[in-house]
């Protein structure tokens, strides 16, 4: 990577300077799992450089769900970086998760346009009939009801997404049904 | 690849086009997709082969149509027929009726009304009518026409010297000359340039640039690539949201078949320009569509804006000069050097050339994505493109800019879209969601909704932000509440102006906009919620305030 020309911009690359020189950290896959392989890979592709972080907890999250702590560790060993900085990446961005998700999860679009055609109605009534709050999982862990800030479907106000299909203008009673559907489909 | 081949290849493109005698287009962008529309696309195949229509008609799944809010789309081109609401079930008759001619009238979208009529299309020319997965629709709709041009018959100075007399300006919303941009980082003896696409569409309300991703990809990437030869730059990146899965994985597509046919790599059509485009993903932090935050984020940290400047045009990624734009401007660019600076500018108006695309979401009857020239009247495209306030209801205002922006009441509806007009009554251009508000609207809420929004967005480096925009949101909710008193709404004002002079980045700075535009034109509904003042020495009132 070229280095700064510009003496006061190198402050981020001072810190990847102390990160090479300091200790060796656990680098080795957490268990036999084979999707710490599919990490692995992503940190290989892209030379196990400290700036493929994003990428590499992209790819993390997918396989596993979410970013435990065994996951973060590896990730912080294998490219070198401080644990600390890891997790503060990692809980910056909105899309990690260090919590495993509900075995459903329902989001609801709180953009601008789905606010206005009443959204926050919607997430209400789904607080409501299954006594969560946004972020939050059910306490059989059936269901995890989440929030976006906009899914890019205005047209289609107010939407939500149940297992990653699109809902779009959806109502209350419609989506509490389709819900409740999902989540019994599994004969609970 | 060489121009001949080049041509080659859009002329079999076309040939193959006109063997078929049919087609039926499938809108398939996410929308439409989200109303099942790739049952349809399947449902239909399965149709032409059952009636044994092979050869004869062909389906293919196109990108955005525009009129998101009567999806799924389909459209039989060149005979001026559109479907709307088509499900899986209405294959058959579709089919039916194109092989009698009778157009199926249940089903049929008008489409000489002003919605299509008014439009005027740049950016999405090929969107709706070309697969986006496909590299040959691209070339034979003269795509990298204008990459070769730039290439083999232009300088350097000269592609930039188009661009600067196109009057082309940023269309991620703060409106700096393109031209300019360009030329201060061609300017830079740097070994190293990067040019980076902002496709970190972060704005609530606002689908312009995912559209375009998802419809016509490789207008971004033949932009960026002359970007890369105007300002000397060997790799690009583009910073999309990992919120648009579908846009991410047709610019993966298309980077590959860049690649493949040698129009992105080394020496593009035999020329010294190599260049590479790399996907970065965003996670979710709607800072990261501020350009130093984003550089920070493509460089694997928290997405955190620095001071400007110096700017990135002379110092961002990794210390090197980095040209960053927002999708829609590089979409601007392959037309104008295919057409020539002049052209472009003699669409719109004299300070704002070319056309700007809009997201039409709220309350309107004709949602969806839609073109026009700039100076148009916000009337307009709300009662004539946008069909109007459904249920018969009155208009209130008009929100632009997202939470950067304001809301515009009625009395300026006749006024023009353009950078400065919409700067004057106190809203942005912004990237152009455009969310119309009807009378059942608080514009208090929405001045709430917007300021929660910026509260769990600032990414907390600086302090006015970090705290202020949590102060804002307590007095706003305290308003809503009914609990506050004037003083209170003295003090949110005494805020606003402090956050907006104070903040380090464009989120904190914007963030008071929409509070700031609905106290201007809405002040009634703030004073509405208000409660008496009993005096100065008010506990109750006092205890809340400090907490």
């Amino acid at each position: 990577m070229e280095n700064s020309y510009r003496g006061f911009v190198n402050r981020e690359k001072e810190s990847d300077a102390t990160m090479i020189a300091a200790p060796k950290q656990q680098t080795t896959m957490p268990s036999t799992d084979k999707r710490w392989r599919i990490v692995d890979a992503t940190m290989r592709r892209h030379g196990y450089v400290g700036n493929s972080l994003i990428e590499t907890l992209h790819t993390a999250q997918e396989s596993f769900g979410y970013l435990d702590e065994p996951a973060l560790r590896f990730v912080a060993g294998s490219l070198n970086l401080p644990l600390s900085k890891v997790y503060g990446v990692a809980t910056f961005y909105h899309h990690f998760m260090l919590k495993p998700q509900g075995k459903h999860t329902c989001v609801v679009c709180l953009g601008t346009a789905c606010y206005i055609k009443g959204a926050d109605r919607l997430l209400e009534s789904l607080e409501g009939k299954y006594g969560v709050k946004a972020g939050q999982t059910t306490r059989d862990g059936n269901l995890s009801v989440l929030t976006a800030r906009c899914l890019g479907s205005c047209g289609l106000a107010p939407a939500a997404v149940l297992d990653g299909a699109v809902m779009g203008k959806v109502s209350g009673a419609d989506l509490l049904d389709r819900v409740a559907k999902q989540v019994s489909h599994d004969g609970r | 690849m060489t121009v001949d081949e080049l041509e080659q290849i859009a002329e079999t493109e076309k040939q193959s086009c006109k063997q078929c005698p049919r087609h039926l287009h499938v809108c398939v962008a996410a929308g439409c997709l989200s109303s099942q529309s790739d049952q349809v696309k399947q449902a239909l195949e399965a149709q032409v082969k059952a009636a044994g229509l092979e050869g004869q008609c062909r389906v293919k799944g196109v990108g955005c149509m525009g009129l998101c809010a009567a999806g799924p789309l389909v459209s039989v081109p060149g005979e001026n027929v559109l479907y709307k609401g088509v499900t899986a079930q209405d294959a058959p008759d579709i089919i039916k009726g194109l092989q009698a001619d009778q157009p199926v009238e249940r089903l049929r979208c008008p489409t000489d009304v002003p919605f299509f009529a008014r439009q005027k299309r740049i950016v999405l020319e090929n969107t709706g009518t070309i697969d986006p997965e496909r590299i040959e629709e691209y070339i034979a709709a003269d795509g990298y026409v204008a990459l070769h041009k730039a290439l083999t018959a232009m300088t350097r100075p000269e592609v930039i010297e188009h661009v600067s007399r196109s009057g082309l300006r940023g269309r991620g919303g703060a409106g700096y000359p393109t031209g300019l941009k360009w030329s201060m980082v061609a300017k830079s003896n740097a070994p190293t340039k990067y040019v980076i696409c902002n496709a970190d569409e972060g704005d609530p309300g606002a689908f312009m640039d995912r559209s375009v991703l998802e419809s016509d990809p490789h207008r971004v990437l033949e932009g960026m690539a002359i970007a890369a030869y105007a300002v000397g730059a060997t790799q690009g990146y583009i910073y999309v949201r990992s919120e648009y899965p579908l846009a991410v994985q047709r610019l993966k597509t298309a980077i590959r078949q860049a690649d493949r046919q040698g129009l992105l790599g080394a020496n593009i059509f035999g020329t010294p320009l190599s260049f590479k485009i790399d996907i970065r993903l965003g996670a979710g932090a709607f800072v990261c569509g501020e350009e130093t935050a984003l550089i920070a984020s493509i460089a694997g940290q928290r997405g955190q804006p620095r001071p400007r400047p110096p700017f990135p045009a002379e110092s961002g990624l990794w210390g090197a000069p980095t040209l960053i734009n927002n999708v829609e401007t590089f979409a601007n660019i392959a037309p104008i050097v295919r057409n020539g600076g002049d052209w472009y500018a003699s669409i719109g108006t004299e300070k704002s050339k070319g056309t700007k695309t809009f997201a039409l979401a709220g309350k309107v009857n004709n949602t969806g994505l839609i073109e026009v020239p700039m100076g148009i009247t916000l009337r307009e495209i709300i009662y004539d493109i946008g069909g109007g306030i459904p249920d018969g209801k009155k208009f209130k205002a008009v929100q632009t800019g997202g939470p950067s922006g304001g809301c515009i009441p009625e009395q300026f509806l006749d006024m023009p879209v353009d950078y400065d007009s919409l700067a004057k009554v106190g809203s942005i251009m912004g990237s152009g969601g455009m969310i119309i508000m009807d009378e059942a609207s608080s514009m208090v809420d929405v001045a709430r909704f917007f300021m929660e929004f910026c509260m769990t967005e600032s990414c907390g480096k600086c302090v006015p932000c970090r705290v202020g925009t949590v102060q804002m949101h307590d007095l706003l909710k305290k308003i809503i509440d009914r609990k506050a008193t004037a003083r209170d709404l003295a003090l949110l004002e005494e805020l606003c102006d402090m956050v907006k002079n104070t903040s380090l980045c464009g989120l904190g700075q914007t963030a008071p906009n929409p509070v700031l535009s609905t106290l201007r034109y809405f002040h009634n509904e703030y004073d509405e919620l208000l409660i008496a003042d009993e005096g100065a020495a008010e506990p109750a009132g006092a205890k809340e305030t400090v907490s």
